[in-house]
């Protein structure tokens, strides 16, 4: 509930925690080999981690960004028709996992999450990925995405949008490799300085809808009048104890 | 509640008493060190930070009493999300006192500031007003709305404390304006007490009664003792009573009452309210702000009714009145709807057994929950995905996630189908 306490961070010291879409459906369907894929991540992992090296840091959240995408790579299980991928489950491990970063000394990890799916969206995750993303933006962690499939993802460029991140979807996907290293390798330092793709206009409006009516008591949105919500059940216009008394006569009418 | 507080309490007393000619000199906080040796208390963990000895497990319980005392009894507890708060602050005489560091008033301040920006980052359809105490007379110090800044920067500038507080003028003048607002909105004060009395022009119980029937909820923090008054009204209108011992008890106080609290039904009556979703303007428009009343190229919103421009939301367009939001302004009310259910504590006993040693890690962070050393830290378990958690993901997930990484990561739990409900 409290907002984040100030953080002190080490200058040089990136950690990037990777999500992959290992949704089998959509790899199948997908012109890019899922073998491709890995080797484009792969090395840029190998050409991060070099850098890393580099300027002197702390081993062990080099090895963790890779340990992280092997843990998804078994974790993620998507089943049946339903097409999409669980983003929410792993979103809100990888912001768990930075949480103990942040607890892990003085100076910690600038930490940002770098989200490459392919999958369409599953709207049953709206609430849960929303979720995460407001702790992200809590946190200040930045959500980078880059969206792999055919349509576009509306959760993604959300993401991307409230956390500060950068959101791309490239045109061909033989160059992911270079997608990858010019637009998403860049550590927050610098990014004050190289331009990186703007959002064009990120669709923020709930399906589409330029003005609606919200239930007051649980904040669905219907595009006209209702008499009654659908999702609590509150009568309009009346006080709750009056409905619940007109419904309880309506129902025991019949029996009589 | 804990320690340290009751710690200072006694030291208070026994001042009085009999160390009057020894050390009357020395403050309460210096006793400790004198006294209590604080740093003895100390501990270096694993990673060489110190730490006080079994902090994790006292800041666990501490939190774990606090999350049982909210979330009181089902799950789904009816919210009221649309709320409009006035704080009332008493800037009598007795909000100078200095036994808060470095004055009442500059602590109460500090952390109204606070409270404002956590309350509109919680409910951001919600709107608050300030009402000031002093000389006896109550004055609005700014009108209802929905804009932190202009709050927090008119009540920096009044902070002058003198005379008497009056709790009725308070109560008759809020009533009034809390009269005015719209029927489905949830009608809440927040009382800052510092007082120990208060001087009132007629009948405080009529006052209470009257407020009470307009269906607003009273709560009062204390800063000084409990007063039969206070508690007297927050027992009549269904609010909470509570007086603070120290600053960081204050804080934890007053941050309490930024999430919604449970709504009585009958309170509030449902209605649709009509909203706008603007779109962003394009990035090389130009045209005349509404709040600004200048010309301003690209970066703001365009209601979808009369097409003025707003510079930020939520906000209610001031051409033609229509509340603006966006989507994810709505979804951060969501998790108040759809709560996750306390985890449960795991009894060390489980933790030792040698056969599903191996199988410890924490499912959110990775960490091996037994401590090194092979003493079984604390850890807890989500009732409906069976997975382990450690203190520090599970304090995490109920205070900002609000989602079970469990849960969610497997399509066929029970909790993902009730979620797709």
């Amino acid at each position: 509930m409290a907002s984040a306490p100030s953080k002190l961070y080490a200058d040089d010291v990136n950690l990037v925690v990777v999500l992959l879409d290992t949704n089998p459906f959509f790899w199948s369907s997908s012109s890019l080999s899922f073998s491709q894929f890995l080797s484009h991540i792969v090395s840029l992992l190998s050409v991060k981690k070099q850098k890393q090296i580099k300027a002197n840091q702390d081993e062990r959240f080099i090895g963790f960004c890779i340990f992280l995408i092997y843990e998804q790579l078994s974790k993620e299980e998507p089943e049946g028709r339903i097409k999409s991928s669980l983003f929410s489950g792993s979103l809100s491990m990888a912001l768990c996992y930075i949480q103990r970063a942040f607890h892990s000394g003085a100076l910690h990890p600038h930490p940002r999450i770098l989200c490459l799916q392919g999958s369409p969206d599953g709207a049953e995750q709206y609430v849960a990925i929303m979720n995460a993303i407001f702790s992200a933006q809590r946190s200040e962690v930045p959500i980078d995405s880059c969206y792999i499939g055919a349509q576009n993802s509306a959760f993604l460029q959300q993401a991307s949008y409230i956390t500060g991140g950068v959101h791309h979807k490239p045109q061909n996907l033989d160059g992911l490799f270079q997608y990858l290293m010019t637009i998403f390798a860049t550590d927050l330092h610098s990014r004050s300085f190289i331009h990186l793709p703007k959002p064009v206009g990120v669709d923020f409006r709930a399906s589409t809808i330029d003005m609606g009516y919200i239930c007051s008591v649980c904040l669905s949105i219907f595009c006209k009048q209702h008499k009654k919500c659908s999702t609590c059940g509150s009568v309009f216009g009346q006080g709750q104890s009056e409905a619940a008394l007109a419904s309880d006569k309506k129902r025991k009418t019949p029996e009589t | 509640m804990n320690n340290g507080a009751g710690k200072r309490i006694n030291g208070g007393v026994e001042e009085d008493d009999d160390e009057d000619d020894v050390n009357g000199d020395l403050d309460a906080w210096e006793r400790t060190y004198t006294d209590e040796r604080s740093w003895e208390s100390l501990q270096e963990d694993e990673s060489g930070m110190l730490r006080p000895i079994d902090n994790q497990a006292l800041y666990h319980s501490q939190y774990r009493r606090r999350l049982r005392s909210l979330s009181s009894t089902a799950a789904r507890i009816q919210k009221g999300l649309i709320r409009y708060l006035y704080i009332v602050i008493d800037l009598s005489k007795a909000a100078s006192e200095m036994d808060f560091r470095p004055s009442r008033i500059a602590v109460i301040a500090k952390h109204v500031e606070a409270f404002i920006r956590e309350f509109f980052y919680q409910n951001p359809l919600s709107q608050v007003g300030i009402v000031t105490i002093k000389d006896g007379v109550a004055n609005c110090l700014t009108e209802i709305g929905g804009s932190p800044e202009s709050h927090i920067n008119a009540l920096m500038k009044k902070l002058d404390c003198s005379g008497d507080s009056s709790l009725q003028n308070a109560l008759d003048l809020v009533d009034g304006y809390l009269n005015q607002i719209p029927s489905y909105g949830h009608r809440e004060v927040l009382v800052l007490y510092s007082a120990l009395s208060t001087c009132d022009p007629g009948d405080i119980m009529e006052t209470i009664q009257k407020c009470r029937k307009s269906k607003i909820r009273c709560s009062v923090i204390g800063l000084s003792a409990e007063m039969f008054i206070c508690k007297h009204l927050c027992q009549e209108t269904g609010g909470t009573y509570s007086v603070a011992l120290d600053e960081s008890h204050f804080k934890e106080l007053i941050l309490e009452h930024a999430p919604p609290p449970p709504a009585i039904a009958e309170f509030a009556v449902a209605n649709l309210i009509k909203m706008g979703f603007p779109q962003r303007a394009a990035e090389g428009s130009i045209s005349i702000c509404s709040c600004h009343k200048e010309a301003k190229v690209g970066a703001g919103y365009t209601c979808p009714r009369c097409k003025a421009r707003a510079c930020e939301l939520p906000t209610e367009c001031r051409v033609c009145g229509l509340t603006l939001v966006s989507s994810p302004h709505l979804a951060r009310s969501y998790h108040h709807l759809f709560p996750i259910a306390p985890f449960d504590e795991v009894p060390p006993s489980h933790l030792n057994d040698p056969i599903r040693k191996q199988k410890r890690n924490c499912f959110g962070c990775q960490q091996n929950v037994l401590d090194s050393g092979n003493k079984p830290g604390l850890a807890v378990v989500c009732p409906k995905c069976k997975r382990y958690f450690c203190l520090d993901c599970d304090i995490y997930i109920h205070e900002s996630l609000h989602n079970c990484p469990g849960c969610d990561s497997f399509r066929h739990s029970k909790a993902a189908t009730a979620k797709e409900d």
